[in-house]
């Protein structure tokens, strides 16, 4: 630490307490209560990093939220993370700080290149170069250059998670203003959350010595902190900022309290509902325009200020003060009392308060009335200002910081997030708040209540004219302030335009410093005033967020909670492979060899008898005098002639006709079903069949009760199936006379557990559907697997199950049909000429469009070559050359066993109609020749099943 | 981010809820013309201000019911049962 930059005493740095940090591998010593900018630059550091786009030095401009220069790679313990703000970062022991967008190094930056060559990166640039011969040619070097710092490589170790809360009021912003509101309201018995993104509260009495109420600045601070401690009903949150202010005074909040503390660091993301809130959030200072603004060592007036105030930092040793207005003489005016020494004062006005002059010539400063800026000069430092006095003379003077002011702009992000709208206050020169539909106050400087217009005085702040150097907007994206002109040459009016065309105010500060200028600027140009120009929109975040902290703790396996089969441990100890299907863990199939195990499970069902958990097939019962009615409004299928003890199949439309869902259906009494959905549909069926009820239907008297996750559901399919169930004690006479395909029935094992049996096939053999009570599923699934042995039981997954049905032609909806899919298109136009009475979709089916013979119809088709491999999505094309087109697509395919041959089922425009034509398969850059034929491929006549 | 006063359940946040869209449609018969029924599938209202609509206390009881609310200021003016009609100001 440089001494001669670090004031003896003052300041609320704990000189007790020193903390040792590194930037750029260079050992740096700092104290408790810096923050990493106070410190850098206790440290004699000015340039920091570089900048976005032209890569020129950047160095700390302010103390606050609204830094553009000090954005650093820094890691305090989780890991180094990208574009944090040196200046809201507290510095901790053992910190790491890097600059970003520099290669090799900060002081030797190849890519410094651009700046050379700036005049040719005007503006949407990337709008009029690149166009030759195409964009793709630059695609890759442009993205390597682009973006602002480096992601980290892997997960940070910082835990996240998120809070929730109520309160009466919500003060957003810890200054005087928000703490008097806190404080009116917690007398007042309200239950009051007061939130501070600073790691204590005070605000500007924390560096401003001038008092308040007449008492010193501190013994207010301490007064008032304790009378709020003292009501009990005030909740005090530091280092956390407000982010989203949204619908219903719907607020989040991004809280770092102890993100950074060494054990078991965290970040938390809050939800509060207030009552109401006061935005207490203070107003931003705005540089001005003049050439190379962007120096390191040009700061705003009131950082500088804070920076001497708060951290006994002296920014500068000859400073010169580029100011516009009576507040930012206050500043730099306490800059000779805390060791700085002030130069001299440029105020482009003319006439400049009296009083302030004196105290100007007391401390010896030179002032410049009527003065502007041309432009600053240094290589990675300012070194001098060159400047024109109020006779146009030019004139020079050395320097090695500048205080800059264009005057303040309140902090109204927040309430703009709100819906509320803005006004141009010409006085003051800024945006004030108007009016809000939410419940939501404005107060202190965020309300324009930080100096009156007489005492406030503010100047210009157009760009010094007839300037050779650039003069920069917007420090963060480079923007110049021929950029803008640029844009208003080019027609551009609206401010939204203007912005996404410069890129002004869209870097990761979001214009808190530039958008005022922007904006003035554009209305000079346009013969406007900033209020007719207008702000654009400021939506969430305020400021930027770790994603971590807004997913809490909703990643990873805990981003979408896979659902687990009861008896998930026992297929494990079988060796299954588990997968994904519709969010349920899954056995894919049991083995190694995925396509070896896939081949043997589904031979093994030919051949024998497979084992397969079908637990998360959707199960719902609906019960009541009105079930059947009711259902037959559901299905396409006839509900009510089906008789006790039996199963049907069918199929469910939403009211436009198109196929949502299948399944068969049981009725279990007269007035009583049970509901087979597809496993991916379960919940969404039982919803969409209580709306209907409830909403179209209500005087239907019946119950719907989902029951999916209460059976275990084992599928026992394969010649021997019968054998295998029928050696379990208690079992249902399993005969064909007794209980044909499509039966049901329950009973009791001899253990006492019930049972549900239903004999239905979707692998076209002879197939049982057996259900336990879920908790006895383990237990059970072990019984059927001793009880198999005799027979060459095996465990078959979904992968071969899928095998099976499409060896069968089986439709499965939401593969082999998609939203367009009508019954007709899958073969069911019979099943509605059947249909007697109205149901879900019936209207839909009688459109014409819904009729046509040209639609995409679901057809079987077997390549020729029997074993060229063809994928789902390949597309049935026909013609060549330009004229190729596609007429419909494949839905399914696989290799079949059973078959030795590639099989599949496609949608393909008029299918119906053209069995045994030769069709073309586009399959990833190659053409198969394939042939329609009749979509049940393996035992066409069902003779397997109903055996 | 509403809050809704489910009928049956009391007063809750809007992450416990689905909005089901308008309310009070009517289900046309089977011998509508296309043009009808096309209007009751796809044509629906989508007003800046009072608008009826239905929702459903999918994270609790599991009812629908109906609600009048201002789409502009969010504003709950009325919930009442399905099946019931809207208060008449609201109509």
């Amino acid at each position: 630490m440089r001494r001669a930059l670090r004031s003896e005493q003052g300041g609320r740095i704990d000189r007790s307490k020193p903390l040792d940090f590194v930037f750029n591998g260079k050992a740096m010593q700092g104290y408790a209560g810096d923050t990493l900018a106070s410190a850098l630059l206790a440290n004699g550091v000015r340039m920091v990093s570089r900048s976005f786009k032209f890569h020129r030095p950047r160095g700390i401009v302010s103390a606050g939220v609204e830094e553009s220069g000090g954005l650093l790679a820094v890691d305090h313990g989780t890991g180094l993370q990208p574009i944090v703000r040196s200046t809201q970062m507290p510095l901790v022991d053992g910190l790491r700080a890097e600059s970003q967008n520099c290669f090799p190094s900060l002081n030797f930056d190849l890519l410094r290149i651009f700046d050379v060559t700036r005049s040719l990166w005007p503006a949407g640039f990337y709008n009029k170069i690149f166009k030759w011969p195409n964009w793709h040619v630059y695609e890759w070097a442009v993205r390597r250059a682009a973006g602002l710092g480096r992601l980290p490589d892997g997960a940070r170790s910082a835990r996240f998670c998120h809070m929730n809360a109520h309160c009466d009021v919500l003060v957003v912003g810890g200054g005087p203003s928000g703490l008097s509101a806190a404080l009116q309201a917690a007398r007042a018995g309200e239950d009051v959350l007061l939130v501070e993104l600073d790691v204590e509260p005070g605000g500007s009495l924390l560096h401003d010595a001038s008092g308040l109420d007449g008492q010193p600045p501190l013994a207010w601070l301490a007064r008032t902190l304790a009378e709020l401690q003292a009501t009990g009903n005030v909740r005090i949150l530091t280092l956390a900022t407000v982010v989203g202010y949204y619908d219903c005074n719907v607020l989040t909040i991004h809280d770092r309290v102890a993100a950074y503390r060494r054990e078991d660091p965290i970040e938390v993301f809050w939800k509060v509902r207030a009552g109401r809130v006061v935005l207490a959030t203070g107003a931003i200072e705005q540089p001005l325009m003049f050439g190379n603004n962007d120096l390191p060592g040009i700061m705003l007036a009131g950082a500088m200020q804070k920076y001497a105030g708060r951290y006994a930092v002296r920014c500068g040793q000859r400073v010169v003060a580029v100011i516009n207005n009576d507040l930012a003489w206050r500043s730099v005016l306490a800059l000779p009392g805390a060791g700085i020494g002030l130069d001299a004062i440029i105020d482009s006005r003319h006439s400049i308060n009296d009083a302030l002059l004196d105290q100007a010539r007391e401390h010896g400063i030179d002032v410049f009335p009527g003065a502007s800026p041309v432009a600053a000069a240094g290589s990675t430092a300012v070194r001098k200002l060159q400047f024109r006095d109020h006779d146009g003379r030019a004139r020079t003077i050395a320097c090695d910081a500048i205080a800059m002011s264009g005057g303040l702009s309140p902090t109204l992000h927040l309430y703009s997030q709100a819906g509320g709208r803005l006004r141009y206050d010409q006085r003051l020169a800024c945006f004030l708040p108007q009016e809000c539909r939410q419940d939501v106050v404005v107060t202190g400087a965020a309300n324009g209540e930080f100096a009156t217009p007489e005492t406030y005085n503010i100047g210009s702040r157009k760009p010094s004219a007839a300037n050779s150097s650039v003069q920069w907007v917007d420090f963060l994206h480079d923007v110049t302030v021929s950029d803008v002109e640029l844009a208003c040459r080019e027609n551009l009016r609206s401010v939204e335009h203007v912005k996404r065309y410069t890129t002004t105010g869209m870097a990761a500060d979001q214009g808190k410093t530039s958008n005022l200028n922007a904006l003035t600027l554009l209305g000079e140009l346009t013969g406007r005033s900033p209020g007719e120009v207008g702000t654009t929109t400021f939506r969430p975040m305020f400021m930027p967020v770790t994603m971590g902290a807004i997913a809490g703790v909703r990643r990873g396996e805990f981003y979408a909670p896979a659902k687990r089969l009861a008896a998930h441990d026992w297929h494990a100890t079988q060796g299954a492979v588990f997968e994904d299907y519709g969010g349920w863990q899954r056995p894919a199939y049991y083995g190694s060899d995925r396509d070896a195990c896939v081949r043997r499970e589904t031979l093994l069902v030919r051949q024998a008898a497979g084992l397969f958990d079908a637990s998360p097939l959707g199960k719902i019962e609906v019960q009541g005098p009105d079930a059947a009615e009711f259902l037959n409004r559901i299905y396409i299928h006839s509900v009510p002639t089906l008789k006790q003890g039996k199963v049907r199949y069918s199929l469910m439309l939403n009211e436009n006709g198109i196929i949502i869902d299948d399944g068969v259906f049981v009725r279990l009494a007269d007035d009583h079903f049970l509901l087979n959905t597809t496993s991916a549909g379960a919940n969404a069926i039982a919803a969409w069949l209580e709306e209907w009820q409830q909403c179209e239907w209500p005087r239907m008297e019946l119950v719907i009760n989902p029951v999916t996750s209460q059976w275990a559901v084992v599928t026992v399919a394969g010649p021997r199936a019968r054998d295998v169930l029928c050696s379990l004690a208690g079992m249902t006479d399993l005969s064909t006379q007794a209980f044909p395909h499509m039966s049901f029935a329950s009973g009791v094992f001899e253990d006492g557990c019930p049972y549900r049996i239903q004999r239905v096939s979707f692998s076209g053999e002879l197939s049982y559907e057996l259900s336990v009570p879920a908790n006895r599923a383990t237990g059970f699934f072990e019984r059927i697997w001793d009880a198999g042995q005799p027979f060459g039981i095996g465990l078959f997954g979904i992968e071969s199950l899928m095998i099976l049905r499409l060896e069968k032609g089986f439709l499965h909806v939401g593969g082999d049909t998609d939203t367009t899919s009508n019954p007709f298109d899958a073969g069911f136009g019979r099943v509605i000429s059947n249909k007697r009475g109205d149901f879900i979709g019936a209207r839909s089916l009688q459109r014409a469009e819904d009729r046509r013979n040209d639609r995409r119809q679901l057809v079987g088709f077997e390549v020729v070559d029997r074993d060229a491999v063809v994928l789902a999505g390949a597309h049935v094309v026909t013609g060549t050359g330009d004229a190729r087109r596609s007429e419909g697509f494949v839905t399914s395919a696989c290799h079949s066993p059973t078959l030795a041959r590639t099989i599949g089922l496609a949608l393909l425009e008029r299918g119906f109609e053209r069995g045994g034509e030769e069709i073309q398969l586009y399959d990833q850059g190659r053409l198969v020749t394939a042939r329609i034929v009749d979509a049940r491929f393996y035992d066409p006549q069902g003779e397997r099943m109903h055996g | 981010m509403l809050r809704l006063d489910c009928p049956f359940c009391g007063t809750r946040d809007e992450a416990e809820f689905r909005c089901g869209g308008d309310a009070h449609v009517e289900r046309p018969g089977q011998d509508v013309s296309d043009a009808t029924w096309a209007d009751y599938l796809f044509n629906h209202d989508n007003p800046k201000g009072l608008h009826l609509e239905r929702w459903c206390h999918v994270f609790g009881c599991g009812q629908w019911f109906n609600v009048a609310r201002d789409t502009l200021t969010h504003e709950i003016h009325a919930v009442y049962y399905m099946g019931e009609a809207a208060p008449e100001r609201y109509r």
